[in-house]
C-alpha cells in the first residue's frame, strides 16, 4: 500500500484511484451502518459494525495514516466489537430475530442521528472545505510518536489519566463486596 | 538478473501474493507432517502414517482429498451466512499475518514501518471468526467453546503484545526487517561474531511470548476451547468437510506463522552468523534458515502440546493475569532502563 501511495503521488497531483476507492468504501460503510441500526438481531448488528470499523481503517490507509488504521483494527475490531459479541452471547444469544430490539425508540433515535449528521456536516464543511489533503508519503510511526510525546504530551497524559480513572471506576462499580 | 524491486508494482505484488499463499500452505503442510504425524508418533512409540507415499509423506494430500469429498453440512437452525463465513474470517487473519514475516533482505511481502504491530492487530481479528463459528452453529457446545476461546484469546493477547514491546524497545523499530538487522548487526559488549540475537537479552520476553503464543493457538495445555472430553470439539463441533479443513489449515498455518514471528523477534530471523547481513546470498538461504527456525520453534509448541495435560479455566486465567502480564511489564521497565543506561 505504501509503495502504491508513493508511486501514485510521485507522478501526479491527482489521487484518482484514492478518490474512487474512497467512494466505494464510503458506500460500503454507509450501507453497513444502516444495517447495524435496522437489523433486528443483535449479533448481526455487531458483525455489520465490524464492516463499518474496517472501512474506517481502510479510509485511514488511503490517507497514508497506517498507524491510525492499524490501531483502529486492533482497538475497535480486535477489542471493542469482540467484547460486544462476548457480552451479547453470554446474555442473549438467541438465534432468530429479536423483536424487542426494534422498539418505538427508533423514531427518536433517527431524529437524534439526523440532527447530529446535520451539525457535524455543517461544522466540518465550514471548517475544512477549502483544505486539500496532500499525501506525499505514508506517515511514519516515528513521526506520530514524536508529535505525541512533544507537541501533544499534555493532552496525551490527560487522556491517559482519564482512562485510568475510568478503569478504576468501572472496577469499583462492578465489585459487589 | 532482474530483482523483485525492479518489477512493476502489480507484478511484484502478484508475486508476493502467490508467495504468501505458498508460504502459509507449505509451512502448514510441513508442520502437520513433521510434528502432528511423525513427532507425536515417535513420542508414542509408533510409526504414524507409512502407506501413502514414502514414509507416509503424501498422507496429508490424501486427507485433504478426503475432506473435499465430504458433504458440506449445515445444522437446520444454524445462521447460514455467519456459519459459512466464520472459517474464512479465521483463515483471512492467518494469511494477513504472514505478510509481515521477512524471508531475506529483499524477500519480503510488505516492508511496513508497522511490522509487528500490524501482525498483532491482524491476529486479534481471528477472535471474531471464532465467535461467529461458535454462535452461528446453534449448538450449546459450540457456543461455550467460542466463549471459552474468546476469554482465553483476550487474556493472552496482552502478555503476547507486552512481550513484544521489550524487543521493540531494544531494536528501536517495529519493522520486522529492522528487528532482524538489529540482531544481525548487534554486538555483545563489542563482540559481534554472532550478532546479538534477542533470545539472550530478551529471554524473559521469549518465555512469556511462547507461553502466550501456545494459548493464542489454543494448543494443549491451553485447549479449553476445544476440550474434546467436555465440548466435543468446541466451536468446530458442527463443521464438516471443506469448512472443517479450513479451520484445520488455519490452526496449523497460524502455528507456523506465529513460530516464524517468534523466530524473527528472538532468534534473528533469516540471519545466520558467518555471512555478512547485506549479502545477496540471504535472499536464497534466508527462507531456508527461516524454515529451519520455524520448525524448531514449532517443535517446542508441539512438544508442549503432546506433553502437558489441560489447564482448568480458572488456572488458565490466573496464569495470564497474575503471572505473565506482571512479568512482561517488569521486563518492559527493565529493558527501558537498560536501553537508556547502555
Amino acid at each position: 500500500m505504501s509503495a502504491l501511495l508513493a508511486a501514485v503521488s510521485a507522478d501526479s497531483d491527482l489521487f484518482v484511484a484514492q478518490n474512487v476507492f474512497f467512494g466505494i468504501i464510503a458506500l460500503l460503510m454507509i450501507g453497513s451502518a444502516l444495517k447495524v441500526v435496522t437489523t433486528s438481531n443483535v449479533v448481526h448488528a455487531a458483525l455489520w459494525l465490524v464492516l463499518v470499523l474496517g472501512g474506517a481503517a481502510a479510509q485511514f490507509i488511503l490517507l497514508g495514516s497506517e498507524f491510525v488504521a492499524v490501531t483502529q483494527v486492533l482497538v475497535y475490531i480486535g477489542a471493542v466489537v469482540v467484547l460486544f459479541l462476548f457480552g451479547v452471547m453470554l446474555t442473549r444469544a438467541s438465534m432468530g430475530d429479536d423483536e424487542t430490539v426494534a422498539g418505538e425508540k427508533r423514531v427518536m433515535a433517527a431524529v437524534v442521528a439526523g440532527l447530529l449528521l446535520a451539525v457535524m456536516s455543517v461544522a466540518l464543511i465550514d471548517t475544512f472545505s477549502d483544505d486539500r489533503v496532500v499525501i506525499d508519503e505514508p506517515q511514519l510511526v516515528g513521526t506520530v510518536a514524536d508529535s505525541i510525546f512533544s507537541q501533544y504530551i499534555v493532552p496525551f497524559e490527560a487522556v491517559s489519566v482519564l482512562l485510568l480513572a475510568a478503569l478504576i471506576g468501572s472496577i469499583v462499580v462492578a465489585r459487589k463486596d | 538478473m532482474m530483482t523483485l524491486a525492479e518489477l512493476a508494482y502489480w507484478q511484484s505484488t502478484s508475486l508476493r501474493v502467490v508467495g504468501g499463499f505458498a508460504a502459509v500452505l507449505l509451512m502448514a503442510g510441513t508442520l502437520v507432517y513433521l510434528h502432528l504425524f511423525k513427532l507425536v508418533s515417535f513420542m508414542q512409540s509408533r510409526l504414524g502414517p507409512m502407506e501413502t507415499g514414502p514414509y507416509g509423506s503424501l498422507q496429508l494430500l490424501a486427507e485433504v482429498g478426503k475432506f473435499l469429498q465430504k458433504e458440506d453440512i449445515f445444522p437446520r437452525k444454524a445462521d447460514r451466512f455467519v456459519f459459512a463465513a466464520a472459517p474464512f474470517v479465521v483463515l483471512m487473519s492467518t494469511f494477513l499475518l504472514v505478510v509481515v514475516v521477512p524471508g531475506g533482505p529483499d524477500a519480503w511481502f510488505i516492508d511496513s514501518d508497522l511490522g509487528i504491530y500490524l501482525a498483532m492487530a491482524v491476529s486479534s481479528v481471528s477472535v471474531i471468526g471464532i465467535l461467529m463459528a461458535g454462535w452461528g452453529s446453534a449448538n450449546k457446545y459450540s457456543l461455550m467453546g467460542g466463549l471459552r476461546a474468546t476469554g482465553q484469546l483476550i487474556a493472552y493477547e496482552l502478555p503476547l503484545i507486552l512481550a513484544v514491546v521489550g524487543v521493540v524497545i531494544q531494536a528501536g523499530t517495529m519493522n520486522m526487517q529492522g528487528i532482524v538487522l538489529a540482531q544481525a548487526d548487534g554486538e555483545i559488549f563489542g563482540w559481534g561474531a554472532i550478532g546479538n540475537p534477542f533470545i539472550l537479552t530478551q529471554f524473559v520476553g521469549l518465555v512469556v511470548f511462547l507461553i502466550a503464543m501456545q494459548a493464542e493457538l489454543t494448543q494443549s495445555p491451553f485447549d479449553m476451547p476445544v476440550a474434546e472430553s467436555e465440548l466435543v470439539t468446541g466451536y468446530m463441533t458442527e463443521y464438516s468437510g471443506m469448512r472443517f479443513l479450513l479451520f484445520f489449515i488455519g490452526e496449523f498455518a497460524t502455528a507456523g506463522v506465529f513460530s516464524a514471528i517468534a523466530a524473527v523477534l528472538f532468534l534473528g530471523g533469516w540471519y545466520v552468523p558467518g555471512i555478512d547481513s547485506d549479502s545477496n546470498a540471504f535472499n536464497v538461504i534466508g527462507p531456508l534458515v527461516m524454515l529451519g527456525k520455524v520448525v524448531f520453534v514449532s517443535f517446542l509448541v508441539f512438544w508442549a502440546r503432546f506433553t502437558f495435560p489441560r489447564f482448568r479455566e480458572d488456572q488458565l486465567q490466573r496464569l495470564a493475569w497474575k503471572f505473565l502480564i506482571p512479568i512482561a511489564l517488569v521486563n518492559i521497565v527493565a529493558t527501558g532502563i537498560l536501553k537508556v543506561a547502555f
